[in-house]
């Protein structure tokens, strides 16, 4: 854990899903910081609720959709029970949200320099020369050359690479204290995503924003992330230091999960696998989620669901550190 | 059989039908019209067409809860004594009858062209949709219309009545059919490029068998809400070409044909004869799109 | 045949694609047809129990490479030979059944309408073997079994299952023939790591077993180390290198290959400093004129951007490079 007091801080986090024959737990009791400029890394695999976690946190969840319980705060402000109005100022100003497909996140009718313009006129109280200006510099800034030519093309005049450097740029464009990326190298080719992780990097540390990456792949944690919060089943399975989630996980499904990834080097083994899949939420065992796969399994698990449970350097959601690691 | 049935009723679609009484209420409507049509021989009161029991004495009587009303024909007569109510049951089977066999026409010929069209491109593709847009720039009365002038000049005078219904249908399915295509077109061209359909060609499987076996049942759910709402539209078809005069022949009236004929005693006070088919003729048609616009948004995702 | 235990050769192959707007808008508007090079000169063999993959970003025609193969696309130029027989001529006939293909997207590849029983068989069905029902059921049954399903599985729907469950769905298909060569067109990029596992681990079995060979299309360095014998790297339609595995990773020699495996992420946090990749692919409509990667390339000279490169072979592989060729790098 960071020293620095957290500038978000989620805590019991609950998102639910009102369907006809139940109710779907989709994040359930998450609790989590982050600190000015750090980055926390959020993995899991699909429907694990990490998105969901980070679209309750900026305040899009679809209906039927609903934070049921817990609460987001933002600098100590509780932000996830604000008027829906109030809430959409804070989006944009102190929260700033960058998603998996570039194309769907810009206005195709607008030139980038219009939409950038707009975001800075609306959230900070500069003048129109002003807001050019600050867009330009911001185009700079996220590496986007001959900025003066580029600021009046529109999106689909950018490859996808320079794309999501443009909605990055729309993402910081005021200021926000907080970043939350959502899968923001997926859709991109390997080359590229190498050049938009080294970018948020730098936004954190340069800017001192705190970001949530939000991401399926261990290898862009690995390069990016100061922590990382590992969800399983809607739940927090296991959160610590990067370093230590990688090199010594002890929760066992973060142990699977690391041995699962296939890496250059080691050809034509096996590869360590869990068994099954992730249970879907209308089917969540009781317990401890992940016991149906468990290797290390015993009676508790499958009766008590465990808290996060100090154990080594990370803090797991596991039985087997319920003496204190 | 009662597991099925209660799958049956779990169903999304059964679970979100219920939910809508609007939607119940329109399918209620359409089983009464329905059944009312079908079983016409059976629950009318009268046989319109039976010469023997028809009374010139009791024509232009009124409905039955105005004054000089008789009992015996609830919604009146008309100027040859026949009983309005079961002219409107046994009209609502012609409507019915050409109405659906005109949309069962109209989807076959459609769905075939459709998939053709979409699942091999290139020339036929192109020649087909011309086709399509040609037609879609005259309104489908007209086309009707063409059809049914083209049948009549070339067939026999004497023959004009016996054929006058398959004539209709195939007038109001020809001109119809091009929505069908469009709609089954687009779909294909979008599961043509999915993988299960490559996966069968990279197995062997002949065009017309994939066409068939693998893309027919995946483009079917909106041609079934299309299908729907052009009962409604094929009934007003044959209602308005049969109020003109070119469909069925007055020995056999459809509520089209029904609405005509009253139309004439209209401005003389024998409202009745013209109104009741008409309000029939409303309720069948508005029961029918209501059913249409409920399918068209319980099997479109997103609205769900 | 040279070498007879060569089952795949691909010769020169080639192929456009018309991506013109329609004729009329060509002719309002007065513009010309428009071609797509997907795929241009691309030579390699793949040898009976091998497994060949082809890398590259996304656009750079390897899957084109594959529809090619199995027949989907026939090639513009070039030619393909499976055992001596042409792919896409009146012999292509003769091949049903031999080779199979896996998809990408386990939930576009299964008929959603369609009971996985009757989607593992037909195949065997596509084949005209009039085989009886019961042998067809037995059939099934031991496929399910053999990709880690239950037999009874075979009378649900492909909704009814996970991702990964979907891809063993679609495995048990492609090997309801009996085929000797598989081309699996990226069958784990959809999935979650776990899943990727198991997946990879089950198709190593399966060869192992049954002696299959493989051409495998990723475009995760990572898996391709792990599964591939030998690996092909393709940039805009071409193939700029091909080596062993170990070859490859250890000592590649175009600076594409270079400039990808230093993409790779870091999962070891060795901390070693990489070179910033800069550039994206162009836009394969108008390639930049000479070796198409010559705009990103460290090395790149006159030559470099007047000529294009041929693929060379030598004991190492192949490579179309000229600052190879000129042993500048």
């Amino acid at each position: 854990m960071s020293t620095a007091a957290p500038l978000l801080e989620v805590r019991n986090l609950r998102v639910e899903f009102p369907t006809r024959r139940r109710t779907l737990v989709a994040v359930d009791d998450v609790s989590f910081g982050i600190a000015p400029g750090e980055v926390l890394g959020v993995v899991g695999e699909s429907g694990a609720g990490k998105s969901l976690t980070g679209m309750a946190i900026i305040g899009l969840l679809e209906p039927p959709g609903r934070i049921a319980a817990g609460e987001v705060r933002l600098e100590g402000r509780r932000i996830d029970n604000l008027p829906r109005e109030e809430l959409r100022r804070i989006r944009g100003r102190r929260i700033g949200a960058i998603f998996q497909d570039p194309l769907t996140s810009l206005n195709p009718l607008y030139t980038i320099g219009e939409q950038l313009v707009e975001t800075v006129l609306t959230h900070l109280p500069v003048r129109a020369a002003e807001a050019r200006e600050r867009a330009l510099s911001l185009l700079a800034e996220v590496g986007i050359p001959a900025p003066e030519q580029r600021i009046d093309h529109y999106p689909h005049q950018f490859s996808g690479g320079m794309r999501q450097r443009v909605v990055i740029a729309l993402a910081i464009a005021a200021e926000p204290q907080l970043v939350v990326a959502d899968e923001p190298t997926t859709a991109l080719d390997v080359s590229i995503q190498a050049q938009i992780i080294t970018l948020l990097k730098r936004l954190a540390r340069d800017r001192g924003t705190a970001v949530m990456l939000i991401t399926h792949d261990m290898g862009v944690i690995a390069e990016t992330a100061d922590r990382v919060a590992v969800m399983y089943a809607g739940r927090l399975a296991e959160i610590g230091p990067v370093r230590d989630i990688i090199h010594q996980p002890r929760h066992p499904y973060t142990v699977g999960l690391m041995h699962s990834i296939p890496r250059v080097g080691n050809q034509r083994d096996r590869l360590a696998q869990i068994e099954g899949s992730m249970p879907r939420l209308t089917a969540i065992p009781a317990g401890c989620a992940f016991n149906p796969r468990c290797p290390q399994r015993f009676a508790r698990c499958t009766e008590t669901r465990p808290e996060l449970f100090a154990a080594g350097a990370t803090r797991a959601a596991c039985w087997l550190f319920s003496d204190g690691g | 059989m009662k597991a099925a049935l209660e799958r049956f009723w779990d169903h999304d679609l059964a679970y979100s039908f219920r939910r809508s009484p609007v939607t119940v209420l329109a399918a209620l409507m359409t089983l009464v019209c329905v059944a009312g049509a079908v079983f016409a021989p059976w629950l009318a009161p009268h046989n319109p067409f039976d010469l023997s029991s028809l009374n010139l004495n009791d024509a232009f009587s009124p409905p039955a809860w105005t004054a000089g009303g008789a009992a015996r024909y609830p919604l009146g007569t008309d100027d040859q004594g026949r009983d309005i109510l079961s002219t409107i049951m046994y009209g609502a089977r012609i409507s019915l009858g050409v109405g659906l066999a005109a949309v069962a026409l109209a989807l076959v010929l459609g769905v075939s062209l459709g998939l053709l069209s979409g699942y091999m491109g290139g020339r036929l593709d192109a020649f087909i949709m011309r086709v399509a847009d040609i037609q879609l720039s005259f309104p489908a009365i007209l086309i009707a219309l063409l059809i049914d002038g083209i049948a009549r000049v070339a067939l026999p005078n004497d023959a004009h009545d016996s054929i006058a219904v398959p004539v209709l249908v195939l007038a109001i399915g020809v001109s119809g059919w091009v929505q069908y295509a469009r709609t089954v077109r687009g779909s294909t061209l979008v599961e043509k490029n999915k993988e299960y359909v490559q996966a069968a060609r990279v197995v062997g499987r002949s065009p017309p068998a994939i066409m068939l076996a693998h893309v027919l049942p995946n483009v079917t759910g909106p041609v079934l809400v299309i299908g729907t709402i052009h009962v409604a539209t094929a009934i007003i078809t044959e209602a308005t070409l049969s109020f003109l005069g070119v469909g069925v022949p007055p020995t056999q009236p459809s509520l089209g044909t029904l609405i005509r004929i009253g139309n004439d005693f209209l401005f003389s006070g024998e409202w009745w004869i013209t109104v009741f088919p008409g309000v029939a003729l409303i309720l069948l048609v508005l029961s029918v799109n209501l059913l249409g616009d409920w399918l068209r948004d319980a099997l479109n995702p997103k609205l769900r | 045949m040279a070498d007879n235990r060569v089952l795949l050769e691909v010769e020169n192959a080639g192929r456009d694609f018309d991506v013109s707007r329609p004729w009329l808008n060509r002719v309002t508007e007065g513009e010309g047809r428009l071609v797509l090079r997907a795929v241009d000169g691309v030579s390699f063999s793949i040898r009976r129990g091998e497994t060949l993959a082809l890398v590259g970003e996304s656009g750079c025609g390897k899957s084109t490479i594959a529809r090619l193969i199995v027949g989907l696309y026939h090639p513009s130029r070039g030619r393909i030979r499976y055992d001596g027989l042409g792919v896409a001529g009146p012999e292509a006939h003769r091949l049903r059944g031999r080779m199979q293909m896996i998809f990408q997207d386990p939930y576009a590849s299964l008929n959603p309408r369609w009971k996985v029983g009757s989607i593992i068989a037909e195949p065997i069905r596509a084949q005209g073997a009039s085989a009886s029902k019961a042998a067809l059921h037995e059939r099934v049954s031991e496929l399910l079994v053999q990709v880690g399903l239950d037999p009874q599985d075979s009378d649900k729907f492909p909704h009814e299952f996970s991702g990964g469950q979907r891809q063993r769905i679609s495995i048990a298909r492609a090997l309801s023939s009996n085929p000797e060569f598989l081309v699996c067109d990226e069958p784990t990029s959809a999935l979650d790591v776990s899943v990727q596992a198991q997946i990879l681990n089950l198709m190593l079995e399966l060869q192992q077993r049954l002696g299959l060979t493989y051409l495998f299309i990723s475009h995760n360095l990572a898996v391709v180390a792990h599964i591939a014998d030998r690996v092909g790297v393709m940039y805009l339609g071409r193939l700029v290198e091909l080596a062993d595995v170990g070859t490859l990773f250890e000592r590649p020699r175009h600076p594409y290959t270079r400039m990808l495996l230093d993409a790779i992420p870091d999962l070891l946090m060795s901390g070693k400093p990489r070179t910033p990749v800069a550039g994206e692919v162009p836009n394969p409509l108008a390639p930049p004129s000479g070796c198409a990667f010559n705009p990103r390339c460290p090395h790149a000279n006159d030559r470099c951007r007047t000529e294009c490169p041929e693929p060379r072979d030598d004991e190492r592989g192949q490579v179309a490079c000229f600052a190879v060729d000129e042993k500048r790098i």
